[in-house]
């Protein structure tokens, strides 16, 4: 019999398969349904993942293992760390299946979105509850294939071309780290993520092999993460719709790969060894690199979608660059980020989708005025995009404050200039935005504008921004509450440094 | 149920209900189906039992060996047994639908039953074979109901299949039985068991006549298995068959052989002292892998390209030949390799049985045809899809786990190509399998700019049972825990817990441990 | 020579000479009669070996399989001359044409023509 501490973990994952399942099943037109289907899934997880968490904080232990074969054991469990990232996942998903809800009213095919909407879900938790290297692959690799009917989801020529360079990155990149995974796994055994890592008694013979090793994770997880040079097919997958692009860049895809390199750095290898092996320093030069070039290419596009893209390759690194400066202020920094950035980029997304279905308005050069006509949705874009460039008291400052700190705490100081440089880069090309949008007047007749009763929109495309917006500031502003997504990080970033 | 009943509702009752379904029309379906379900007790039971008593023998009316016939199972025999008892079972499924509401007059569609039955008998019987002679006689009888299968469409290109198959798969029969005899000649048996002590304690006397045995035995079996560069007769022959044969051929046919000489390898033949010969061998799998799957992205025609699908997926099989030279990873490579074998027969099955749905709803083969066809057939080419997964070899099908073991084997016994092969043939089945995909979601804007085209819907029965076995086959990967127990059951490799006699049937009891 | 080593010696020989006309020969017919012919050299090579032990009774064995196999030989040309007979017929041809599709290139050039 299995208890229900194992039962929750597995029943957080199954909550959107299982509704995810009979969506697929359910005939196209049942949209009431459907509807219900997948709030009531959305909600369901939301639910347990609270009760995860307060049995987390009251020092519950949920795992739960499968022995496959001799060797591989399919392995869940819900330390402070996965549920930091199943919490943000759950949450946000509620938000965006109203918006998705919301945004495609009655086109078709809905059924087979929701159903791989759900699925993406599914995988998504279960990348955070893996307790193993096998598992995370596992659910790392459906990610690819739920995500990938999202993505061309239009089924246009162009949407097929993105789904195309999509796969070809994430396959190989799935492919190579499999091999890290298994390589790994003949050098130290199996093994399960344990904080401080599993590294202890390997000889010092073996270096070698481990760098090669950590450095194969690093690029199989970076092009998730869309870490220079393996970002191509970021912005060729802003083809797909809002709700699929919101989703991707803030919780699902890059998330994936930037919470498989913090789980490699921190419950694989461990700080320590990392810093030992030395191959944290590379690490941090190739983030930054990453936060400066998508900053750089993000001032010099006008498609809105693609100047959030690269900004979202820039901001994904700031986690990798909190990884790899190693000190506790940093460590926070970066963990934090994992929820900041979900929010802040969510909220950017979800009114970059408001505007394209409301007014037609899909370009920066076509934004002038548009504040007046959307006055909520663009003080929720507003505010997440002074959180992007880290004004107080928002949660981008929290982070950039604590990754300083950090670098300069551990005598980095040239960490600091590359977050002064990226802050400037992100005033560059997310002030321009809020200046047109508020103080030009309207150039005249909007593309294509759709009325929606006496609200600047549909309600269901409204509250979700509206909603992350707040959470902005909220997380900004009380940050050092207990249960903040700040409190918790530095709950885990404890556990890491052994205090 | 008793254990004679299990055996002979394997070999009997297909044998009878073929008889059956010959004679008279009106039962033919009836018998199949009766049949379909008797093979899938028969099989689990036998599974059952196994796991619980180790491996049985049972002698066929009472007669001992040399002149009696010996039916043996093991673990490796149970798994195989289940394979065909799932992905059979399904197939008549899934022809019992397409019969139902398609008419081809062009042939007599009818006789595809009885000779279905003749063909699961025989795979069940080559499997419980218990002596090389038996395996010799079940393969031929294999082979002429394939053939019969292939050609059973009546066209010009499903004859040319047929009459080169059969050439091929003769000359093949003979080189293996001229082995045979050889072997008997020297050793006095053809029981496998007892030939692998002789040749174990004689370690081939350096014998001249027993390695020529040997080579007569594997190239009989490389030639029907179809392994590169001798699968030249495998596309046509897989692609101009009729959908349910074509199933049936790639992903059991080819596997019959591939069970003979793997069993024969590791069981019988000193492997120890073939490493060059296995080296070989697996060189030929890693040809297949990168050509198969080279070949089947240059394909026009879609079930050319599965066909092809199944020269690159046979490579697979091939690499446990240099792997389990290294008796630290022997056991995880040779499992893993019959795990890929299960997941690939149910898989490759789903994709054919897709493919026919999808050939019959656009009435053509190409595969340009289906643009955008994920609209009017969404079932079919989920299931397509869901079963390309598992030749891609992704999470969480069989074939995922599979590929994990013979990573990690080839990582540990430093075979570095190998693993590199490995990866690289999942990254090439992505692209035949995704280049098909990306194309049936194609959506035309503006509609007009699409040629005009006519779809035919296609049964109900027929996109379903597609379906479970394409889920059957993702999700086989997490089912991976109870087939390794029952693999290990009397294995070349692992710590075997029961004793090496087989239990006999007629005084079956447990054995100790 | 004893007659047993003539048996296995004519054996060997007829199996080569089925396999070279099988291989070589482009007549259907003739590909299936070498089938036979080299079936026959196996028949030959196995009556050979009943004589392996100095027992002055051949071995039963290998004659039963002589019976099995004969069994299987004739069913598998019966079905191979079957399948010949309604090639001819929809074809007229006593050859095998290959009938692997050529890659794209090659259905350019049918395209064209």
């Amino acid at each position: 019999m299995i208890s229900w501490n194992q039962w929750l973990p597995l029943l957080v994952i199954a909550s959107s398969l299982i509704s995810g399942g009979v969506i697929f099943v359910l005939d196209e037109k049942r949209k009431l349904a459907r509807t219900v289907l997948n709030l009531g899934g959305a909600v369901l997880k939301v639910i347990l993942v609270g009760l995860m968490l307060w049995g987390v904080s009251r020092g519950e232990l949920y795992e739960v293992h499968f022995p496959l074969t001799d060797g591989l054991e399919f392995a869940l469990h819900a330390s402070p760390f996965s549920l930091f990232f199943v919490t943000l996942s759950a949450g946000l998903w509620l938000l965006t299946t109203i918006y998705a809800i919301g945004y495609f009213e009655d086109s078709p095919h809905l059924d087979r979105f929701f159903g791989f909407f759900s699925f993406c879900v599914c995988a998504t938790t279960g990348i955070a509850l893996a307790a193993n290297l096998f598992t995370f692959v596992v659910f790392y690799e459906i990610l690819t294939l739920t995500t990938y009917p999202l993505v061309v989801h239009s089924g246009k020529e162009s949407a097929l071309r993105g789904g195309r360079i999509y796969l070809i990155y994430t396959i190989v990149g799935g492919a190579v780290v499999m091999l890290a995974a298994v390589w790994l796994q003949t050098i130290v055994g199996s093994f399960e993520f344990t904080e401080r890592g599993v590294m202890a008694d390997v000889s010092p013979e073996q270096y070698g092999q481990l760098r090669w090793i950590f450095a194969l994770l690093i690029a199989g997880f970076g092009v998730k993460a869309a870490m220079v040079p393996l970002h191509g097919w970021l912005p060729n997958a802003m083809v797909a719709p809002a709700p699929v692009s919101a989703l991707l860049h803030a919780v699902a895809v890059v998330k994936a790969g930037a919470f498989g390199i913090v789980r490699v750095v921190y419950d694989v290898y461990g700080l320590e060894f990392c810093r030992q092996i030395s191959v944290t320093t590379p690490l941090a030069i190739a983030a930054s690199i990453t936060i400066v070039y998508g900053s750089m290419r993000a001032i010099y596009q006008d498609d809105l979608k693609r100047r959030l893209a690269f900004s979202t390759i820039s901001q994904v690194s700031y986690i990798v660059l909190g990884t790899a400066v190693v000190g506790p202020m940093a460590t926070t920094g970066g963990i934090v980020h994992l929820v900041h950035q979900g929010i802040m980029k969510i909220t950017l997304f979800f009114a970059a989708g408001n505007l394209a279905t409301t007014l037609g308005v899909s370009k920066v050069s076509e934004m002038d005025g548009v504040g007046r006509r959307m006055p909520w949705t663009m003080t929720a874009f507003s505010v997440a995009a002074l959180g992007m460039i880290g004004m107080p008291p928002t949660a981008g400052f929290v982070t950039k404050w604590y990754l300083g700190h950090g670098a300069l705490e551990t005598g980095q100081d040239w960490v600091v200039g590359v977050l002064v440089i990226s802050t400037v880069l992100n005033a560059m090309y997310f002030l321009p935005i809020i200046y047109v949008a508020w103080f030009k007047p309207p150039k005249g007749a909007w593309a294509k504008e759709r009325s929606a009763g006496q609200l600047e929109t549909r309600w269901s495309l409204l509250m979700p921004p509206v909603v992350t917006g707040l959470l902005t500031v909220l997380v900004g502003l009380f940050a050092n509450m207990p249960l903040s997504p700040l409190d918790w990080a530095k709950f885990i970033v404890d556990l890491e440094y052994g205090q | 149920m008793s254990l004679e009943a299990v055996f002979l509702g394997l070999i009997v009752l297909p044998l009878l209900g073929g008889c059956l379904a010959f004679l008279s029309r009106p039962l033919a379906l009836p018998a199949n189906l009766v049949v379909a379900v008797g093979q899938l007790i028969c099989a689990f039971e036998l599974a059952r039992t196994v796991m619980a008593q180790g491996p049985l023998s049972y002698k066929v009316g009472g007669w001992d060996a040399p002149l009696g016939v010996n039916l043996y199972a093991d673990g490796l025999t149970a798994m195989m047994l289940v394979m065909v008892a799932v992905v059979g079972g399904t197939i008549v499924l899934y022809t019992a639908g397409a019969m139902r509401s398609i008419k081809d007059d062009t042939y007599d569609q009818q006789l595809f039953w009885p000779i279905n039955l003749l063909l699961l008998a025989s795979l069940n019987a080559l499997f419980l074979s218990g002596d090389i002679f038996n395996l010799y006689v079940t393969l031929e009888l294999l082979t002429l109901s394939a053939v019969a299968l292939i050609g059973l469409v009546g066209t010009v290109d499903a004859l040319t299949a047929a009459l080169r198959y059969l050439l091929v798969a003769i000359s093949a029969s003979l080189l293996y039985l001229l082995g045979v005899a050889l072997l008997y000649s020297i050793y006095g048996t053809v029981d496998w068991h007892l030939l692998g002590d002789q040749i174990q304690v004689d370690q081939v006397k350096g014998d001249q006549a027993s390695l020529l045995a040997i080579a007569l035995i594997v190239s009989g079996l490389l030639l029907k298995t179809a392994v590169f560069p001798l699968h030249f007769w495998l596309p046509p022959a897989h692609s101009s068959a009729p959908t349910a044969a074509s199933a049936l051929l790639s992903a059991l046919v080819l596997k019959a052989s591939f069970y003979i000489i793997l069993r024969l390898w590791f069981s019988v033949f000193p492997y120890a002292e073939f490493q060059n010969a296995g080296t070989l061998l697996t060189t030929l799998g890693v040809a297949a892998i990168l050509w198969g799957s080279l070949q089947a992205i240059n394909q026009t025609q879609l079930k050319a390209m599965v066909a092809y699908s199944t020269v690159a997926q046979v490579g697979y099989l091939f690499l446990v030949f240099s792997l389990a030279s290294d008796a630290a990873v022997a056991w995880d490579a040779w499992s893993a390799t019959v795990l890929f074998a299960v997941s690939h027969a149910v898989g490759k099955a789903a994709v054919f049985l897709a493919a026919g749905s999808l050939q019959y709803a656009t009435g053509s083969k190409q595969i340009d045809s289906l643009a955008g066809i994920a609209r009017e057939q969404p079932v079919t080419v989920l299931a397509f899809a869901t079963a390309g997964v598992v030749l891609i070899g992704l999470p969480p099908s069989g074939a995922f786990v599979a590929k994990w073991l013979l990573l990690q084997s080839a990582i540990a016994s430093g075979q570095w190509p190998l693993a590199a092969v490995i990866l690289t043939g999942g990254v090439l089945a992505a692209i035949y399998v995704f280049r098909v995909l990306s194309l049936s979601l194609l959506r035309c804007e503006p509609r007009e700019s699409c040629e005009p085209r006519e779809t035919r819907p296609v049964p109900r029965l027929m996109q379903y049972a597609t379906l479970g076995l394409a889920i059957v086959a993702i999700t086989l990967g997490m089912m991976a825990s109870p087939m390794m127990e029952l693999l290990k059951v009397d294995a070349p490799f692992s710590a075997n817990p029961f004793s090496a006699d087989p239990v006999s049937v007629s005084t079956f009891r447990e054995v100790a441990p | 020579m004893t007659y047993v080593t003539m048996y296995a010696l004519t054996g060997t020989v007829l199996i080569g000479v089925g396999l070279f006309g099988t291989t070589t020969c482009s007549h259907l017919l003739r590909k299936i009669i070498g089938l036979n012919v080299m079936g026959a050299g196996t028949f030959l090579v196995l009556i050979a070996l009943a004589r392996r032990t100095t027992d002055p009774l051949p071995d039963p064995v290998p004659h039963a399989m002589v019976l099995t196999g004969i069994v299987v030989a004739v069913s598998a040309s019966a079905l191979a001359l079957a399948l010949l007979r309604r090639y001819y017929r929809e074809t007229g041809r006593t050859d095998l044409k290959p009938t692997l599709q050529k890659p794209r290139i090659a259905r350019k050039d049918s395209h064209e023509s």
